[in-house]
């Protein structure tokens, strides 16, 4: 009996320390559409398909951030309102039923997405707009929009360039913000992007080399624009096959839509990534990790004290016409006392008199 | 076993008699509107007798949403309206909504007056209001709020009104999507699960001529005596269906068109759950016809005028009949038959042409045939719109119409917006015109949106106005009244009040070219370049002469001439 408990005790350690393996205990996601304009559908299509993979696989509305900076579900110009649809003849509604935008229109500006990321919030910004992530997290950053070599454009207003990116997640490394981080960007040289990272434990995705242009995949005729680009549509199908407990690791990912099937070449960096990418599984960075606590404590509910007030309330006159009349406005400006125009032209007339004589003022008065 | 304890001292806690009493009801109201479209009003209003205020941690909640009871005891809030509106109501065809809002968000707040600091506590609630909607309330700043001084009275009970801690703020250009909707049914007891919220699915909302959602917070009286208090939060929402687009073209309406669903059970935390679908128009089942049909009627008397129900009670099983899912069904029969023209309705526009000048006109229409009421007009007018007050006139019928009550606080530029108030009297059967012209300012150009050509928005007017009844209001706040005909408190009976929103105004700023910049640089640089080059190369060239290279025949005869020493060609 000893002997079958120590095998099973040996098991479960096994378990445990294949639990803890990747050093993560929770996962957050910040995703970016950066265009606006009808004609940019694509982009915000690219992002909520991202989104529902990442929601379906675990990570709870609390943990992802998603900035969205236009509106295409109730656009005027759609024609199936409260729909975004990734696949033509409107076969998946990526916008769902049940979805929360955390910055929408013009929120999404490199000013809030840098402080997103580095945690410089104003006092006031609510939980749901913060990136709370701490030196245990796996962080997924997915950027997607217009770009150039080392650019990329922010509401055709602004840029980030590949710099000022690197030096943001080098803030978030020097703070503790992340543990692992996946950046994944879909638009045109995309690979520049992420030429200039310098901090530790940072994979990037790009879907598309210097020099070559990500292309978009299929129009829908009814809806007038196109759906998706390539580099996210196949990625979105090779999520969909992903379920919260399989075991498929990076290896993969860098091999979804080979060129052949996206017309540019995708390109990752693994260089400044401490393990290997063969053993990171994909549900490391899509997938959730929630730590739960069983407590055994007993808490004791205590019976709140009742006021009891002896007034009488009463609702209130919503148009009083006299009060409103008879309501003085208040004198905020302040203006010289009554006697103040009159004294000071008395003493203008008697400087005058007294300079040039007193035979003049039989003739005023 | 220390769990089992646990659980136990829980129940017992629960079920003791200090703990305060909440209340849950919902409702909708169905009207068919003369054009042939149909008007749906969800109403869901929680009650708890819990007092919030003066330094009582309230920490169990159960039917009250725990994210507003925790903004209300943190900001001292007395009162909270926020509405996110798509689309504009169009009074003449439609009537007078039952809860008013305008086009885009609302938000209008009534603190306490333990408040010291009100301009930073209404920051700090703009921002939390904007995690909790997932809306932009946060661009809600002093530019654009103001403090009305005699408009948006309380709306709940309380006997100071001090407009010193009255903060009212519309941003027109927020979009209303799913996104806001989510974490709106999110606030309700049963969510979307169970009762009438399952009826409200996003594709269909949003696929409507008019979506109208909102949250009202406000202090009510507990009973007759009205010695105590309860708060109250009513989440309303109003929705007109088009006729051809839901129910394409046929004049035919049911529950299951209008919202996708059916409905199967009410929700168990409601101590009632009805549908009400308005009759008055066919007293004889002349004009449409209802199925299933019900015996229970209902009067009331709501916005002015006395209306007859068909009420749908949803906590009986019997409304569910045999097939357990309820699926009204509206047919119409004729179209005859004329709409009761509403008392008071308003429109508003922008004249002029250009980029500099412009002139605002806004007009209410008094149509009762004989008397004559107050309106108060507010009005909230960006900065950047520079109003010349001495220019504003106000006519009635051709006739100069002074205001008995005028409070204008001008703009100061980036700082905060002009606020023009004033208590106009409408003589019977007539168009009133206010207009006030304006200069249009440049703007510093970051402070442009990334889409400056679509052009600025200007929040709607807002007209409060006591609109004489035809029949008697009921002034009895405390009677058990159908939640439709409760939201506007009543002190007289000969008249109702009611709000009006005009249309918000989309104006041109004048834009500049913002690819400018970069021509002037690449230009400029080109001439420099090509000017100094050229005149740098005439200094400082200087030319010589050289030999041109010789061919392959002479080189070579040059080496064997160097190889014998004799000078080469």
């Amino acid at each position: 009996i000893f002997f079958f408990y120590s095998i099973h005790l040996l098991h479960t350690a096994d378990n445990a320390g294949q639990f803890f393996s990747s050093g993560h205990t929770n996962n957050w996601a910040v995703l970016v559409c950066t265009s606006r304009f009808w004609f940019n559908y694509r982009h915000v299509a690219n992002t909520l398909s991202v989104y529902r993979s990442v929601k379906r696989l675990g990570i709870p509305d609390s943990h992802i951030v998603l900035m969205l900076a236009d509106d295409m579900a109730c656009n005027h110009r759609n024609p199936k309102p409260a729909t975004v649809f990734s696949h033509k003849n409107m076969e998946l509604n990526v916008y769902g039923d049940d979805v929360e935008v955390d910055y929408r229109g013009y929120e999404v500006t490199v000013e809030n997405f840098l402080r997103v990321l580095t945690g410089r919030l104003p006092p006031s910004t609510p939980r749901s707009k913060r990136l709370l992530s701490d030196d245990r997290s796996n962080i997924l950053i997915y950027l997607t929009g217009h770009g150039g070599n080392g650019f990329l454009k922010f509401q055709d207003s602004e840029e980030i360039s590949n710099v000022e990116l690197a030096d943001a997640f080098e803030q978030m490394w020097q703070k503790r913000r992340y543990n692992e981080l996946l950046f994944i960007i879909d638009t045109c040289q995309g690979a520049s992007m992420y030429e200039r990272f310098y901090s530790p434990n940072l994979m990037a995705l790009a879907s598309s080399q210097v020099g070559e242009d990500s292309l978009s995949h299929q129009p829908d005729l009814a809806i007038g624009v196109h759906l998706m680009d390539r580099y996210t549509f196949y990625l979105l199908e090779f999520l969909e096959d992903i379920h919260p407990a399989s075991k498929t690791n990076m290896n993969d990912l860098f091999k979804v839509c080979p060129k052949s099937q996206c017309v540019s070449t995708p390109g990752h960096r693994t260089d400044l990534f401490l393990r290997d990418p063969g053993s990171v599984l994909i549900t490391d960075f899509f997938g959730s990790v929630r730590k739960v606590e069983i407590t055994m404590e007993t808490i004791n509910l205590t019976d709140p004290i009742k006021q009891v007030e002896q007034r009488k309330y009463s609702y209130v006159d919503q148009l009083p016409v006299s009060e409103i009349i008879h309501q003085k406005p208040k004198q905020k400006d302040w203006h010289p006392p009554d006697g103040f125009i009159l004294g000071l032209w008395t003493l203008i007339l008697l400087v005058f008199f007294k300079l040039y004589g007193m035979k003049h003022l039989k003739h005023i008065f | 076993p220390s769990l089992y304890l646990g659980s136990i001292s829980f129940i017992i806690g629960l079920s003791s008699p200090g703990n305060p009493k909440d209340d849950f009801q919902e409702e909708l109201v169905i009207r068919p509107l003369h054009s042939g479209d149909i008007y749906a009003s969800f109403q869901f209003r929680t009650v708890w007798e819990t007092d919030f205020m003066r330094g009582n941690k309230v920490s169990h909640y159960r039917l009250f949403p725990k994210s507003l009871g925790q903004v209300i005891s943190k900001f001292s809030v007395r009162e909270l309206h926020i509405s996110f509106t798509q689309g504009y109501w169009r009074t003449m065809q439609w009537g007078q909504p039952f809860q008013p809002s305008p086009p885009g968000a609302e938000l209008w707040v009534w603190f306490q007056d333990s408040v010291t600091d009100v301009d930073g506590t209404w920051k700090e609630l703009t921002n939390v209001l904007s995690g909790i909607f997932c809306a932009s309330l946060n661009f809600i700043d002093s530019t654009n709020t103001v403090q009305p001084s005699a408009s948006f009275k309380p709306l709940g009970i309380g006997n100071e009104t001090d407009h010193r801690f009255l903060r009212y703020a519309t941003l027109p250009r927020e979009i209303v999507c799913t996104e806001n909707l989510t974490p709106w049914k999110k606030l309700l007891p049963c969510g979307s699960k169970a009762g009438l919220a399952v009826l409200l699915k996003s594709e269909k909302l949003f696929h409507s001529s008019f979506h109208s959602q909102a949250v009202h917070i406000r202090p009510v009286c507990q009973d007759w005596q009205c010695k105590t208090t309860s708060w109250e939060l009513r989440q309303t929402l109003n929705v007109v269906f088009d006729l051809h687009n839901s129910a394409q073209g046929k004049r035919e309406w049911s529950l299951f068109k209008m919202f996708s669903r059916t409905l199967t059970e009410a929700c168990p935390l409601a101590s009632s759950s009805k549908i009400y679908i308005d009759i008055t128009d066919n007293p004889q089942g002349e004009q449409f016809e209802v199925s299933p049909a019900t015996p229970l009627l209902s009067q009331a008397v709501v916005l002015g005028d006395r209306r007859t129900f068909s009420v749908y009670d949803l906590t009986q099983q019997i409304t569910f009949g045999t097939v357990r899912s309820l699926n009204l069904l509206i047919r119409w029969k004729s179209s005859e038959g004329d709409m009761l023209r509403p008392l008071l309705h308003a429109e508003r526009y922008v004249a002029g042409y250009g980029l500099q000048t412009g002139e605002i006109h806004t007009l209410m229409y008094n149509n009762h045939p004989y008397r004559s009421f107050p309106v108060l007009l507010l009005d909230s007018v960006p900065w950047y719109l520079r109003l010349y007050i001495h220019t504003l006139t106000v006519t009635s019928k051709g006739k100069d119409n002074k205001p008995s009550y005028i409070h204008y606080q001008p703009s100061k530029d980036r700082l905060r917006p002009h606020l023009l108030e004033m208590l106009v009297q409408l003589p019977p059967n007539s168009v009133t015109e206010v207009t006030v012209q304006f200069e249009r300012a440049l703007l510093k150009w970051t402070e442009y949106t990334p889409d400056p050509n679509h052009g600025f928005y200007v929040g709607s007017s807002v007209i409060s106005s006591l609109v004489p009844s035809i029949v008697a209001m009921d002034t009895n706040s405390t009677r058990e009244r159908p939640l439709f005909s409760s939201f506007f408190p009543c002190k007289e009976e000969s008249s109702y009040f009611v709000r009006v929103y005009t249309e918000p105004l989309l104006v041109n700023l004048p834009t500049p070219d913002f690819s400018m910049p970069y021509n002037v640089i690449c230009l400029t640089c080109t001439v420099v370049a090509v000017g100094y080059g050229s005149l740098y190369n005439l200094l400082t060239r200087s030319f010589q002469i050289e030999e041109p290279s010789p061919g392959l025949a002479k080189r070579i005869a040059n080496i064997i001439r160097k190889m014998r020493g004799v000078p080469p060609l």
